[in-house]
C-alpha cells in the first residue's frame, strides 16, 4: 500500500511537471531580440560616431575644401586652418615609436619565450601585461618631469653636436635642445607601446608548436636561427597584427604625447623641436576654441585621425584573424 | 660532408650576439619601466597624505587634496560601468550564443574590436557632439557616457570569449531538460562563465579609471566637491593633467599623488581580475 502510494505520488509529480509549461517560454523571442538590440547598439555607436564627426566637420570642409588636407596654416585669429602640421606630427611621432619600440618588444618577447628560465616565464609575461595596463597619463607625466629634462640637458646637446653636423640627416637634429618635442614624444610613445606589442608577441610566439622548434634545433640550427628563420616567419601574421595594434595605439594616443610635444603648429625640420599631433591639438585647444570654423576644423582633424587609425586597425585585424585561423588548423 | 668549422663558428657568434641583443632589449625595457614606477612611487608617496583624500583641489599656492576628483572619478566610472555592463554582456551573449558564425556577428565583432582600440579622444569628440551640445553644458553624465563607450567593447570581448569556453554539452543538456534557450543562457551559460565575465568588467573598470582624453571635453573639470552628476565633474586623470602642466609646485606634487593613486588602483584591479580568471579556470 505504502509502495503504491509512493508510486502514485511520483506519478502525480511527474504529470504535474509535464502538464506545466517550462517557465519563461514566452520570453524566448524577447530575450533574443534584447541581445540582438544590444549588439546593434555597438554597430550603431560606430556608425553614429562617423556620421556625427562628418556633420560637425562639414563647415570646415566646405570652407577649405581639399586645401584643408594640404595646408599647413593654423591660425585661429585669421581663421585659416590646415591639417598638415598635426597630421605630420601624428605620423612622425607614431613612426618613431614603432621604429624604436618594435625591435625592443620583439627582443623582449624572444627573451621571455626562448631564453629566460622556465620559472621566470610566467611572472615576466604577467608583468609585461600589467605594464600594458598602466594609464598613458603616467607615461606622459614621467616624460614631462623626468625624461624631457634629462634628454634636453644631456642627450640632445650631444646629438646636435654630432649627428646635427652631418649634412642632410643633420637637419633632423638641430636647434636648441628644449627637451620637449617630436623625438621626446616619439620615445615616450615607444615606451608606452612596448609592453603592448610585447604582450601580443609573447602570446603569439608561445603558440608555436614545439615540434617546429625541436625540428629546427634537430638539424643543428643555432638559437638565433631558430628564432629568425622558424619562429618569426611562422608567426609573421600574428606579429604584424600586434605591431599594427600598437601603431593604432600610438597614432591615437593623447596623454602620453600632449605633455611633451610642445604644441606648436609650425612644422620644423628638426625632430628636437616642438610640434603637435592631432590628439594633442584636440586636447589643448578644443575647450578653448571659439568660432564655428575653429571648432569644426578641430573635429575635421579628429575625423582624419579616426580614418587613419581605422585603416590601421582593419589591417591589424585581418592579420590577426588569419593568424588565428592558421593556428586553429 | 664535413661542416666548415669557420662557418659554424660564425653562425654561433651571430647567434650569441643576436640573443645577447634580445637580453639587452629585455634589460632596457625592464630598466625603463622600473625607473618610471620608482619615480612614481617616490614622488607619489612623498606627496600623499590624509589631506589628499579629505580636501578638495586647492587654488595655486596652497595646500589641498584630491577628494573632489576622487569622488568625481568614482561617480563617472560607476555610470560608465553601469551603462556598459548590461550592453556589453548582452552583446557578448548574442555573439557567443545566438550568432556564432553568422556574417552579422563577424561585422559586429570587427566593429567592436575597432571601438576597443579607437582613439579615446575621438570618443570624447563624439560624446561632446551628442550629449554636451544638446544639454548645453559639460556634465558628469557626458563623462560617464564617454567612459561607457570605452568600457563596453572590453566587456563584449571578454564576455564572448568566456561564454565560448562553456562546453556546449551544458547548453544541450539544459535545453534537453525543457529549458527555454534564454533561461539556459541566463541560468547555465552565464553562471558557468560568471567569473570570466566579472574579470572582463574589472578590466573595463581598470581601463576607464585611467582614461583622461575622453573626459577633457565631456565632464570638463570642477574645483569643488559635488555629487551632482548634472554639473561638470572633476576626475583624477583630468586633475593630474591640469596640475602637472601647471607651473605651481603644490599642484605638481598633488599630480604625483594622484598619479600614484590611479596607477596603484589600476594595477590592483588588474591583479584582482587575473587571480579571479585563474580561479575561474579550475
Amino acid at each position: 500500500m505504502a509502495q503504491q502510494n509512493g508510486l502514485s505520488s511520483i506519478d502525480d509529480t511527474a504529470s504535474g511537471y509535464l502538464s506545466r509549461k517550462p517557465s519563461g517560454v514566452g520570453l524566448e523571442k524577447p530575450f533574443h531580440m534584447l541581445t540582438a538590440a544590444a549588439a546593434l547598439t555597438v554597430v550603431g555607436a560606430l556608425i553614429a560616431l562617423l556620421i556625427i564627426l562628418a556633420i560637425d566637420a562639414a563647415p570646415a570642409i566646405r570652407q577649405f575644401g581639399f586645401s584643408f588636407l594640404v595646408s599647413s596654416a593654423w591660425n585661429p585669429v585669421t581663421e585659416m586652418f590646415g591639417a598638415v602640421p598635426a597630421t605630420v606630427g601624428t605620423l612622425i611621432t607614431a613612426g618613431i615609436a614603432m621604429l624604436v619600440g618594435t625591435p625592443i618588444a620583439f627582443g623582449v618577447a624572444i627573451f621571455i619565450n626562448e631564453i629566460c628560465p622556465h620559472k621566470l616565464r610566467d611572472p615576466l609575461s604577467i608583468a609585461v601585461e600589467l605594464l600594458a595596463a598602466v594609464p598613458s597619463i603616467i607615461y606622459g607625466m614621467w616624460g614631462l618631469f623626468v625624461l624631457a629634462p634629462f634628454l634636453g640637458t644631456t642627450i640632445y646637446p650631444f646629438l646636435i653636436d654630432t649627428i646635427g653636423q652631418v649634412p642632410v640627416i643633420g637637419a633632423l637634429f638641430q636647434g636648441p635642445p628644449y627637451g620637449i618635442g617630436m623625438l621626446t614624444a616619439g620615445l615616450i610613445l615607444a615606451i608606452m607601446v612596448l609592453p603592448f606589442i610585447a604582450s601580443v608577441s609573447i602570446r603569439v610566439l608561445s603558440g608555436v608548436p614545439a615540434v617546429l622548434r625541436e625540428a629546427a634545433y634537430g638539424i643543428g640550427s643555432t638559437p638565433w636561427e631558430v628564432a629568425r628563420y622558424v619562429l618569426l616567419p611562422h608567426c609573421r601574421k600574428g606579429l604584424i597584427g600586434g605591431v599594427m595594434l600598437g601603431l593604432g595605439r600610438a597614432l591615437g594616443e593623447t596623454m602620453a604625447v600632449t605633455f611633451v610635444i610642445g604644441n606648436s603648429h609650425k612644422i620644423a625640420a628638426s625632430l628636437l623641436q616642438p610640434g603637435t599631433t592631432i590628439s594633442a591639438t584636440l586636447a589643448n585647444e578644443f575647450t578653448e576654441a571659439t568660432g564655428d570654423i575653429y571648432l569644426s576644423s578641430l573635429v575635421a582633424l579628429g575625423l582624419i585621425l579616426f580614418v587613419i587609425t581605422f585603416i590601421v586597425l582593419l589591417f591589424a585585424q585581418m592579420m590577426l584573424s588569419q593568424a588565428n585561423r592558421k593556428e586553429a588548423k | 660532408m664535413k661542416a666548415d668549422p669557420s662557418i659554424v663558428g660564425r653562425r654561433h657568434l651571430v647567434s650569441r650576439v643576436m640573443m645577447g641583443l634580445c637580453v639587452g632589449a629585455a634589460a632596457i625595457s625592464i630598466f625603463a619601466l622600473a625607473i618610471i614606477l620608482w619615480e612614481l612611487l617616490i614622488r607619489g608617496l612623498s606627496a600623499l597624505s590624509l589631506a589628499t583624500f579629505l580636501e578638495s583641489t586647492p587654488p595655486p599656492g596652497s595646500k589641498g587634496g584630491l577628494a573632489n576628483a576622487i569622488v568625481g572619478s568614482l561617480m563617472m566610472t560607476g555610470i560608465g560601468i553601469a551603462i556598459a555592463t548590461p550592453l556589453g554582456v548582452l552583446t557578448g551573449s548574442y555573439l557567443a550564443e545566438y550568432a556564432r558564425k553568422s556574417r552579422l556577428s563577424t561585422i559586429i565583432r570587427f566593429i567592436n574590436d575597432t571601438l576597443l582600440s579607437a582613439p579615446s579622444i575621438v570618443i570624447g569628440l563624439f560624446v561632446y557632439a551628442v550629449v554636451v551640445v544638446p544639454m548645453g553644458h559639460f556634465s558628469g553624465w557626458a563623462g560617464g557616457i564617454a567612459l561607457a563607450l570605452i568600457a563596453m567593447p572590453v566587456i563584449v570581448r571578454t564576455t564572448e570569449d568566456m561564454l565560448l569556453l562553456v562546453p556546449d554539452q551544458l547548453r544541450e543538456a539544459s535545453v534537453a531538460l525543457g529549458m527555454p534557450i534564454w533561461r539556459a543562457i541566463v541560468k547555465v551559460s552565464w553562471r558557468a562563465a560568471s567569473k570570466g565575465i566579472l574579470t572582463g568588467i574589472l578590466l573595463a573598470v581598470a581601463r576607464i579609471s585611467g582614461e583622461t582624453a575622453p573626459l577633457l571635453f565631456t565632464a570638463l573639470n570642477n574645483q569643488f566637491l559635488t555629487f551632482d552628476i548634472n554639473r561638470p565633474l572633476p576626475s583624477l586623470p583630468v586633475a593630474i593633467f591640469q596640475f602637472a602642466m601647471s607651473p605651481y609646485k603644490d599642484w605638481q606634487e598633488l599630480a604625483w599623488a594622484g598619479a600614484l593613486l590611479i596607477s596603484a588602483s589600476v594595477l590592483l584591479l588588474n591583479i584582482l581580475a587575473r587571480t579571479m580568471a585563474a580561479r575561474g579556470e579550475h
